[in-house]
C-alpha cells in the first residue's frame, strides 16, 4: 500500500469545502427567475377531499399559481409505485394502493400533499398555502398495523381488503413446528421494533427547472441515487423521457435510506415548473421532514427459539406484523421480506427456520428502508432471544452463541442466503477482550456497593449488504438490477477522473475512490477527481444504500482500472519496445521490470491522446467503462458488547463502555470506516435509548414532529466508542470488501437492551428504554 | 420592511428586508452566504450557529433586524488569509464530519466554546456544551476528539503568544 493507497488512513479530500462553508446543497442552488413552493398538506390522517378552493390564495401577494391534484391527473403524471413485487403465500400479488403525488380524492396520512403553491418568496408561498381551503370529510383513522389488520378497522385502500398488503412466509413451517414440539427448551419473546424517523440533518429539497425551448427538465434534489430518480420519474411517473430529464444530486446532507425514494415533491416541482413557467424550489422544514420522510422499522414480532438437551439451536420461528404506512414506498415491500426474514439464521447453525410476515396499511407516513433496513429488525429479535435463552438455560450468553456458531464457509442457510466467509469467534473474542468481559463481575459488585445496577450485554450480528446480484433479485421480484457502473477517464496530462454511479452523502467517496487509483498507478489522490451525482455526467448508476458503494461501486471502478491498466501497459510496451508482460506500474512510473527503462504515467497518457505512435489498430485515448454485478450479497458480521450502569432511583442508563468488533473484509480507509461505525452506533443507541415515534391512535396526528418531541441523540447521551476490526476478505468482489455502513445500527440495539435487562433483572422492556420505562421495569421486577 | 446594516465577515453590508426575516435568511438569501444551514424549525439543531459580536448565536433564532449594527462572523469568514482556523483543521484531521451539513454550526459553536473556556476543555464539558448542536452522521466521537485537539492547539498557541 502506498501513502494514499488501499488501507491508508487518508484525510478526506472533500472536507475543505464543508469546513469553509462552501458545500453546495440543493437549498444553496439558485437559478435566474427562481420562485418558491409550499405544499398544502392534509391536517387529517384519513379524509375524503370534497373540494379545493384556492381563489383567495391566488390573490395573495407574490402568488404565481396554485396547482392541485386533479390537474396533475389530467396531465398524465403517474402514481407513485413500489418497485419490488412480493407475492402472498396464497400466490396473490401484493395489494399496492394508488399513491397520487398530489392527492385528488382521498388523503391517507397527516402531511399527505394536496396542492402546491408557487410564489415569489418562501414566506409568501407559505402564507398562501394556509389560505387554500380544502373541504374534507374526515374518516376514522388507524395508526398501528396490528389494529389495522383487525376486523372493522378503517379501510384505507379499496384494493387492500382488511388493510393487508401481503401475508408472506419463508422456510419450512412443518419442520419448525416439529422441532419446537420436541425441543428440550423453547424460549419465546414478544418484541416491538420501534418506529424511527431517519432525520438526515439536511431536510429534503427539490428545484425543478423546465426549459420550454428544449422541452427539457432539470431537477436538483436531495437524492442518494439520482439515476434511479430519473429512471423512475421517466418510466413510471411520466414526468419526461430520460433524455429530457437531468437529475442532479449535489452535496447531500445525509440520507440513511430516507433519500433513496422518489417523493411527491420532486415530481410536483418539475411539473409545476412547466405549468407556471418558472423554476420552482421547495425545501422542507423539519416538521415537514418528520411528517413526510419515509420512516423506518415498526415491527411487532413473536419469536421462538428451540434447543436440544445439548443447548444446540434446533429451530427458529418468527411471526411479524409490519407497518408500511399509508402508501407503499419505493422499496417498502422488500424490507420486511428479503432484507429481513432471510437473515434469521444470524451467525448460527439453525436447521429449521420459518418466518411469517404480514404487512399492513395504516394512516401514517410510508415506512421504508432506514439504516440497516430489515437487518436491524432481524438482529434485534434474534439476539434478544439468544440472550434470553442463555439466561433461561443458566449458561453464559457468550458460550451459548459460541456453541451454535457457523464455522464452515460457504454456509447455506435454510432461508435462501449462502454466507461466503467469516470468523464469528474471532470478533466475539476480540470484543470480549476489549471490554474485559471476565472482569465484569467485580465491576458489578463495585457498582452495587455504590447503589448502582450494572449490566453487560452482547449481540453477534450478521448482515447482507452490497446489494445485489441482479439476476437473483430479479427472480425475487425486484424491478431493477443492482449492478454499478464506473468510468475511468485518464486525461492527457495523466490526471484521472472517476465517474461513478455511487453517490456520496457523507461516506467520503471522493477520497476512498481516489485511493483505488492511487493504489493502482501510484499517482497522488490530489490528481484524481471523483464525479458523481449528475445524470448528464455519469452514464448510469444505481446509487448508494445497503453498503453497496464499496462492494459493488468500487468493484466497478476496479474493473475499469483493469482495462485502463491493460491499455496503458500496451502503449508503454510499444513505446519502450518491451513485452507487455514485463511492464509494471509503480509510483507514477510505467517501467520495464528489472531495467531502468521507464515512462512517466503522464507520458503514457499523453501518448494515448497524441496518438502519434500507438500500437497498430489501437484506438486513441485512455478511458474505460465497466459494470460490476456481484455474484452474491456480502456478509459483514461482528460482535458488539455494551456495559451499562443504571441509577435505580431515576432509571437513567449510562453507557459505561461500548465495544464493537466488526469484520468488514478488507478496508480501504480505516478512518472513514471507523466514522461509519461511530455513526451507526449512535443511531442504534438512539433507537434503543431515546428515539420513539408516536402517533395519536385516534386522530393519527404525529405527536413527535419536532426536535423538542423526538429525542435525537446528543453528544452527552453517547459515549466514546471502542471499535476494532477482524478481517476475512469477501471472495466475491475484487477488493475483498464487505461494507460497513449499517453495522453499527444493526448490532447495537440488542447489545444495549441485553445489557439493561441484565442490569435490572427484568427482561420485559421495550425500546426506547427511557428512564421512565427502566424505572418502571426495575420496580415491577 | 426594515433596513438592516451590519458587518459580516469584515465587510459592511446592508439590505431592505421584511420585518420577519431571520438573520439566517438574510445571510443565506441576501448575502449568498450559504455555508450557514437550516436544519430545524425549533432552534435545536445548531446548523445555523454564527458569531454575533463575538458570541455563538443560532441565526434562526434572531431577526435580521435584531442583528443590525452588529458584527457577524459566519463559517465563510472563519479562515483568515487562506489559513484554516485550528478548529476547521482539527475537524478535517480527526474526521469530525461526514455529510458536512451540521459542520459549519459545529465549528462555530466549538470555536466559541474553546474561547469561553480559555482552551481548557475535557470530554465531559465538550459533550455537555454540544447540547445545542445535532449531528446524525458521526456519533459525535470524532467531533469531540477534534474539539479537544483544537482546544489543546489553541491554548498552546495562546501560551506561546503570551510568552
Amino acid at each position: 500500500m502506498g501513502m494514499e493507497g488501499i488501507g491508508a488512513r487518508v484525510a478526506r479530500k472533500e472536507d475543505k469545502r464543508f469546513i469553509t462553508g462552501k458545500g453546495r446543497y440543493t437549498d444553496d442552488m439558485s437559478v435566474p427567475g427562481m420562485k418558491h413552493a409550499a405544499f398544502v398538506r392534509s391536517p387529517h390522517a384519513h379524509a375524503v377531499i370534497k373540494g379545493i378552493d384556492s381563489s383567495e390564495a391566488e390573490k395573495m401577494p407574490g402568488v404565481i399559481g396554485v396547482l392541485a391534484g386533479a390537474e396533475m391527473t389530467t396531465d398524465g403524471i403517474g402514481s407513485l409505485i413500489c418497485g419490488w413485487m412480493i407475492h402472498s403465500k396464497d400466490g396473490s400479488p401484493m395489494n399496492m394502493g394508488d399513491w397520487r403525488p398530489l392527492a385528488d380524492k382521498k388523503v391517507r396520512y397527516v402531511g399527505d400533499a394536496v396542492a402546491i403553491v408557487v410564489a415569489d418568496t418562501k414566506a409568501q408561498a407559505r402564507d398562501a398555502a394556509e389560505a387554500v381551503k380544502v373541504d374534507y370529510d374526515v374518516l376514522p383513522a388507524v395508526t398501528s398495523a396490528v389494529d389495522a389488520l383487525k376486523p372493522g378497522a378503517p379501510q384505507i385502500h379499496d384494493n387492500a381488503p382488511g388493510n393487508q398488503i401481503y401475508d408472506w412466509e419463508i422456510g419450512d413451517l412443518d419442520a419448525v413446528d416439529k422441532a419446537i414440539a420436541s425441543a428440550a427448551h423453547v424460549t419465546t419473546l414478544d418484541l416491538v421494533n420501534n418506529r424511527l424517523v431517519p432525520n438526515a440533518m439536511e431536510p429534503r429539497a427539490a428545484l425543478g427547472v423546465y426549459d420550454e425551448a428544449e422541452d427539457h427538465y432539470t431537477c436538483w434534489t436531495t437524492s442518494q441515487n439520482p439515476h434511479v430518480a430519473r429512471l423512475v420519474m421517466s418510466a413510471f411517473y411520466n414526468v419526461a423521457p430520460e433524455n429530457k430529464l437531468r437529475v442532479i444530486a449535489p452535496d447531500v446532507g445525509g440520507g440513511f435510506g430516507s433519500k433513496i425514494y422518489i417523493y411527491p415533491e420532486e415530481i410536483t416541482c418539475l411539473w409545476a415548473s412547466k405549468k407556471t413557467g418558472v423554476p420552482v424550489k421547495w425545501v422542507a422544514d423539519r416538521t415537514e421532514s418528520f411528517l413526510t420522510d419515509a420512516h423506518g422499522r415498526d415491527h411487532v414480532t413473536t419469536i421462538q427459539m428451540a434447543f436440544d438437551a445439548d443447548n444446540k439451536i434446533t429451530a427458529l420461528k418468527a411471526d411479524t406484523i409490519a407497518n408500511l404506512g399509508a402508501y407503499m414506498s419505493l422499496f417498502s415491500s422488500v424490507v420486511p421480506t428479503y432484507l429481513h426474514a432471510i437473515l434469521y439464521s444470524g451467525q448460527y447453525v439453525i436447521p429449521a427456520i420459518h418466518c411469517n410476515m404480514r404487512t399492513a396499511y395504516t394512516n401514517t407516513v410510508p415506512v421504508d428502508a432506514y439504516r440497516g433496513a430489515g437487518r436491524p429488525e432481524t438482529t434485534y429479535a434474534l439476539e434478544r432471544v439468544v440472550e434470553t435463552a442463555a439466561r433461561e438455560l443458566g449458561v453464559s450468553p457468550a458460550e451459548l452463541r459460541r456453541k451454535n456458531f457457523i464455522r464452515e464457509w460457504p454456509y447455506q442457510t435454510p432461508v435462501i442466503l449462502q454466507y461466503d466467509s467469516g470468523d464469528y469467534e474471532a470478533s466475539l473474542d476480540a470484543a470480549m477482550k476489549a471490554i474485559d468481559y471476565d472482569g465484569f463481575p467485580a465491576r458489578k459488585a463495585e457498582a452495587e456497593a455504590r447503589g448502582k445496577k450494572r449490566g453487560i450485554g452482547m449481540s453477534c450480528y450478521i448482515e447482507a449488504c452490497g446489494i445485489a446480484p441482479s439476476q437473483a433479485i430479479g427472480s425475487l421480484g425486484a424491478g431493477v438490477g443492482l449492478w454499478e457502473s464506473a468510468e475511468i477517464r485518464v486525461n492527457a496530462v495523466g490526471t484521472v477522473e472517476i465517474l461513478t454511479g455511487s453517490h456520496s452523502h457523507g461516506q467520503g467517496h471522493e477520497t476512498t475512490f481516489a485511493q483505488l487509483v492511487s493504489d493502482r498507478f501510484g499517482v497522488p489522490i490530489d490528481s484524481v477527481s471523483v464525479v458523481h451525482g449528475d445524470t448528464d455526467k455519469v452514464q448510469m448508476g444505481m446509487g448508494t444504500y445497503g453498503s453497496r458503494s464499496g462492494p459493488v461501486g468500487m468493484s466497478a471502478v476496479v474493473k475499469a482500472l483493469d482495462k485502463v491498466e491493460k491499455k496503458a501497459k500496451m502503449i508503454a510496451a510499444h513505446l519502450l519496445e518491451a513485452d507487455e508482460s514485463d511492464i509494471v506500474i509503480e509510483n507514477g512510473q510505467v517501467k520495464v521490470a528489472g531495467t531502468d527503462k521507464a515512462l512517466g504515467w503522464h507520458e503514457v497518457a499523453l501518448n494515448a491522446y497524441t496518438a502519434h505512435n500507438l500500437p497498430a489498430e489501437m484506438e486513441p485515448g485512455l478511458k474505460e467503462t465497466a459494470f460490476f454485478d456481484p455474484a452474491n450479497f456480502s456478509f459483514p458480521a461482528g460482535c458488539h458488547i455494551c456495559e451499562v450502569e443504571i441509577d435505580p432511583d431515576t432509571g437513567k442508563t449510562e453507557i459505561v463502555k461500548f465495544v464493537a468488533s466488526d469484520d468488514f473484509g478488507n478496508i480501504i480507509n480505516p478512518m472513514i470506516v471507523e466514522g461509519q461505525v461511530h455513526g451507526g452506533l449512535a443511531q442504534g443507541i438512539g433507537q434503543a435509548l431515546l428515539e420513539g415515534t408516536s402517533y395519536d391512535a385516534e386522530t393519527g396526528q404525529l405527536l413527535t414532529a419536532t426536535y423538542m418531541d423526538y429525542t435525537m441523540p446528543r453528544a452527552d447521551d453517547l459515549p466514546s466508542y471502542t471499535v476494532s476490526n477482524t478481517v476475512t476478505p469477501s471472495p466475491l468482489n475484487p477488493l475483498g470488501i464487505k461494507g460497513c455502513g449499517e453495522a453499527g445500527a444493526i448490532g447495537s440495539p440488542p447489545a444495549l437492551m441485553n445489557a439493561i435487562t441484565d442490569a435490572i433483572g427484568n427482561n420485559n422492556l421495550s425500546m426506547p428504554a427511557t428512564p421512565q420505562k427502566v424505572w418502571a421495569a426495575i420496580n415491577a421486577a | 420592511m426594515s433596513k438592516v446594516e451590519m458587518t459580516v465577515n469584515g465587510r459592511a453590508v446592508s439590505g431592505e428586508v421584511e420585518d420577519r426575516t431571520l438573520l439566517v435568511q438574510f445571510l443565506r438569501e441576501n448575502l449568498n452566504l450559504t455555508g450557514t444551514h437550516v436544519g430545524c424549525d425549533t432552534s435545536q439543531c445548531g446548523a445555523c450557529v454564527v458569531h454575533v459580536d463575538g458570541k455563538a448565536v443560532k441565526s434562526c433564532t434572531m431577526l435580521a433586524a435584531q442583528a443590525s449594527g452588529s458584527t457577524v462572523t459566519t463559517i465563510e469568514g472563519l479562515a483568515s488569509g487562506g489559513e484554516l482556523h485550528p478548529v476547521q483543521a482539527a475537524f478535517k484531521e480527526h474526521h469530525g464530519l461526514q455529510c458536512g451539513f451540521c459542520t459549519p454550526g459545529m465549528i462555530m459553536a466549538a470555536t466559541d466554546m474553546i474561547e469561553r473556556h480559555g482552551g481548557k476543555l475535557d470530554e465531559k464539558t465538550v459533550r455537555a456544551e454540544l447540547e445545542g448542536n445535532i449531528c446524525r452522521c458521526t456519533g459525535y466521537h470524532n467531533i469531540v476528539k477534534a474539539i479537544l485537539a483544537a482546544a489543546e492547539e489553541m491554548s498552546g498557541a495562546a501560551k506561546v503568544a503570551a510568552e
